[in-house]
């Protein structure tokens, strides 16, 4: 078979419009700031119709793929999820998290290949809320709809990728999320075999992406390496043996589209620094990791902190004196809640 | 000065099999047919007396010695007391004091 035979199974027709959003449970805390912008990117840069729904629940998939959810409790969650989108009035379904994408593309997959389950999971459903529901017509995770748009965002660019001191291309690795690209490769756009969500963006936005020979390997966040403590050392052996392999090619920065490998990929270098005083980026830092929606805020012109860049443990901040963008460092940690909250109790006292 | 958080990076597992020499195994295998009844069942590693201090781990040296890996743990089959506790668990019966005591001589020979 032809690479581009191949290629054009890998190529999804991505949807214009109407997209039901599915946040990510733990997403919210590690980088809050993206879905945020994701959202506003959505919404007022592209003027699309996306609906985040405050109804909506974890997917399970955490404690699916640790063996606490039993197959059946978790194909009943998402078929909440299904009717919730069904009451809305949406047939896109939109991910945040790579797990969830797995996920609902496996339960789907699961039901075509068994009917008798699908019965058996819409009985439990109507028993447990009294819900129906309709499938989805499309399933692609959000880096699918930001890589489609990539083009037009290129054209409202106020930071392109380009190192402003040098005035070369910024280099960055890419690291994609295995459950988006390994589970079920021809679902997401390229797959772990031609990975080009994420540097089909960075090419789109002035940079330079750069194969490492690592870049497949899963970062670490693998749900049994890491739950239980004893078992983390695996866990960031994986992100060791990554970031062993990305750092000969001095990478500006990372980016990712899993809510779990930006994290662990972040987190660890700092835990790794810690263990063994060792450090993966220039002048003895880390390399700083973004999501593709902090890649895109950042490129758009967004504040720094306001796409929620000081929620990081590997400073970001070398990154962008290389962007050239301008930023208040006092505000860094000034976060709006607090504002608001000092507001309320101004008018409290007075 | 270095951190502990409770774990350590592990170690790789990667085998590379173009570096593998299993020339002690199969002289092991010679000397010692019991050794071939092995499950990998562990316990031998469970009882040993050893292990609780110096983290002697039987059946991972006797699974990289069967592997062709016997240079790597010279240092390991120092940490055997050879008390015995280990053959007379071993549910499969073999003789894994005399195992001990032919991969040690095998190397050092």
């Amino acid at each position: 078979m032809s690479v581009s035979k191949n290629w054009k199974n890998y190529n999804q027709q991505i949807p214009d419009d109407r997209y039901y959003y599915a946040r990510s449970c733990i997403r919210q805390n590690f980088f809050p700031g993206s879905e945020k912008t994701f959202l506003t990117i959505l919404q007022d840069l592209l003027g699309k119709d996306i609906y985040d729904d405050p109804k909506h629940t974890s997917c399970t998939g955490i404690a699916y793929h640790s063996d606490i959810i039993p197959f059946e409790t978790m194909m009943t969650v998402v078929a909440r999820h299904f009717s919730l989108m069904t009451e809305a009035g949406y047939k896109n379904l939109v991910p945040s998290c790579v797990t969830s994408f797995g996920l609902y593309n496996e339960v789907l997959e699961t039901w075509e290949h068994h009917p008798e389950v699908e019965t058996k999971i819409r009985e439990m459903l109507w028993k447990s809320t009294r819900r129906e529901f309709e499938k989805p017509e499309a399933i692609m995770h959000a880096s699918d709809i930001i890589y489609h748009f990539r083009d037009i965002i290129s054209d409202h660019a106020q930071n392109p990728l380009i190192n402003v001191q040098t005035g070369e291309p910024l280099k960055v690795v890419d690291h994609i999320g295995c459950h988006y690209a390994k589970i079920f490769p021809s679902k997401g756009i390229g797959g772990a075999e031609f990975p080009i969500v994420l540097s089909g963006m960075v090419s789109s936005w002035g940079g330079q992406s750069v194969d490492y020979p690592e870049r497949r390997h899963c970062c670490g966040f693998g749900f049994r390496q890491y739950l239980v403590k004893a078992n983390r050392g695996y866990s960031i052996a994986n992100s060791y043996r990554k970031f062993e392999s990305m750092a000969p090619y001095k990478p500006d920065f990372i980016v990712a589209n899993c809510p779990g490998c930006a994290m662990f990929l972040d987190r660890w270098q700092y835990t790794i620094g810690e263990m063994k005083n060792e450090w993966f980026g220039a002048n003895g830092q880390g390399i700083p990791i973004l999501t593709y929606e902090e890649m895109a805020g950042l490129v758009l012109g967004f504040d720094p902190w306001a796409i929620g860049l000081q929620m990081h443990q590997t400073d970001c901040e070398p990154l962008l004196k290389k962007m050239g963008i301008s930023y208040d460092r006092d505000k860094k940690f000034s976060l709006k809640r607090k504002t608001i909250l000092l507001n309320v109790l101004e008018e409290e006292i007075q | 000065m270095t951190h502990s958080f409770g774990y350590s990076i592990s170690q790789s597992r990667e085998t590379n099999w173009d570096k593998l020499d299993h020339r002690f195994a199969d002289k092991l295998l010679d000397l010692e047919p019991s050794v071939r009844l092995c499950v990998g069942c562990g316990s031998c590693t469970g009882t040993c007396t050893a292990a609780p201090r110096s983290g002697f781990d039987i059946r991972k040296v006797h699974t990289r010695f069967r592997r062709g890996e016997a240079g790597a743990f010279v240092a390991e089959l120092e940490k055997c007391m050879f008390c015995g506790k280990c053959s007379m668990v071993c549910p499969r019966g073999v003789n894994i004091r005399n195992v001990m005591d032919l991969m040690k001589k095998l190397i050092e020979a």
